[in-house]
């Protein structure tokens, strides 16, 4: 449900930088979404279509990037994808795990004309 | 012609929550963003909260939900201010409607501040309000599995109070696992097992919030 205000937030942000560049149109938009931040692509586009509508950025295409959680063991140090319900460290099965991927939400780039 | 962007798509957010931040410091002010899903026990807690802190600290609370302003009502029997949020829909608060929450509350007048945010365990995890702990209710009857369904939200959580322990008995629910689970994600969270109905726990979430006032 959040991907409403994130997909107005992306299009502010999208349209603030093309206004910087003085673009006409924006084509694409490259997107990086991290697994763990539950954000649908698919809702994202539903939204985009919507709220895009008048702007320079309709039509645009969105392409999205899904980074998976990954883990790193606080105990070995090894580092490791997230499996659903189990977080425990395939390698020396502690249970103690630091985030290193999967938090991403941001515009990497995006094409103008 | 491409452009490199490399920008968090919250960063607007995340600027007004700073604000928001600045604006609460300036007063004094100590705030707790308070999630869980709905019925977990927020508006308990804060009561619960109120009642207990009366004379010792000076609270206000706001009050989001998608709508109605049934929480609000029964919290201003308490004697203490409340702003209500009506979201209309959106399924979180965001730094913008605190901020208009803001100019409503005293906060010159409180020295606790808490925000309880729309009953969901997904969407408020991602908006920063300008809070200065986020806590987390999870309750025994939601199920032991809810770390590993809202990651995030127990990921970011700076204490996870479990509530309705008074149903442990009649509850399939290892509180020890789940306490290991959540610790497992989230190495600095402090963690309480409560009741709001029987006061169980009370005391210590009241002496770690008085204790974070404190420090601020």
């Amino acid at each position: 449900m959040h991907e409403l205000a994130i997909t107005q937030s992306m299009l502010d942000l999208v349209l603030e930088q093309a206004e910087k560049v003085g673009a006409k149109e924006v084509g694409k938009i490259n997107l990086v979404i991290g697994e763990m931040t539950g954000v649908v692509d698919e809702c994202v586009k539903f939204y985009f279509d919507f709220l895009s509508k008048g702007t320079i950025a309709e039509g645009a295409t969105l392409s999205f990037k899904m980074v998976p959680t990954m883990a790193q063991c606080r105990d070995c140090h090894k580092s490791f994808e997230l499996k659903e319900f189990d977080w425990t460290c395939p390698y020396c099965q502690g249970y103690g795990i630091k985030i290193i991927a999967g938090q991403e939400l941001f515009v990497e780039s995006m094409e103008v004309e | 012609m491409e452009i490199k962007v490399l920008k968090d798509i919250l960063s607007a957010n995340n600027q007004i929550a700073e604000r928001n931040r600045q604006l609460l410091d300036s007063n004094n002010v100590f705030a707790v963003n308070l999630m869980s899903s709905p019925g977990a026990g927020k508006t308990s807690l804060i009561l619960e909260t109120i009642k207990r802190l009366k004379g010792k600290t000076r609270i206000g609370v706001v009050e989001g939900d998608i709508r109605s302003s049934l929480d609000a009502e029964m919290i201003s029997k308490e004697g203490v201010s409340v702003v209500q949020i009506n979201t209309g829909g959106e399924c979180h608060l965001d730094a913008n409607m605190t901020y208009s929450a803001l100019g409503n509350v005293p906060l010159q007048d409180i020295e606790l501040l808490l925000i309880e945010n729309v009953g969901n365990l997904v969407c408020p995890a991602e908006f920063a309000i300008g809070e200065h702990k986020k806590v987390l209710i999870s309750s025994i009857p939601e199920g032991g599995d809810k770390p590993f369904k809202y990651p995030l939200m127990f990921h970011i959580a700076d204490a996870v109070l479990i509530n309705k322990i008074d149903l442990l008995p009649y509850l399939k629910f290892d509180t020890e696992a789940f306490s290991q689970a959540i610790r497992g994600m989230n190495e600095r969270v402090e963690i309480f097992q409560i009741s709001c109905t029987t006061g169980e726990g009370i005391q210590e979430w009241l002496s770690w919030l008085l204790t974070q006032i404190d420090r601020r």
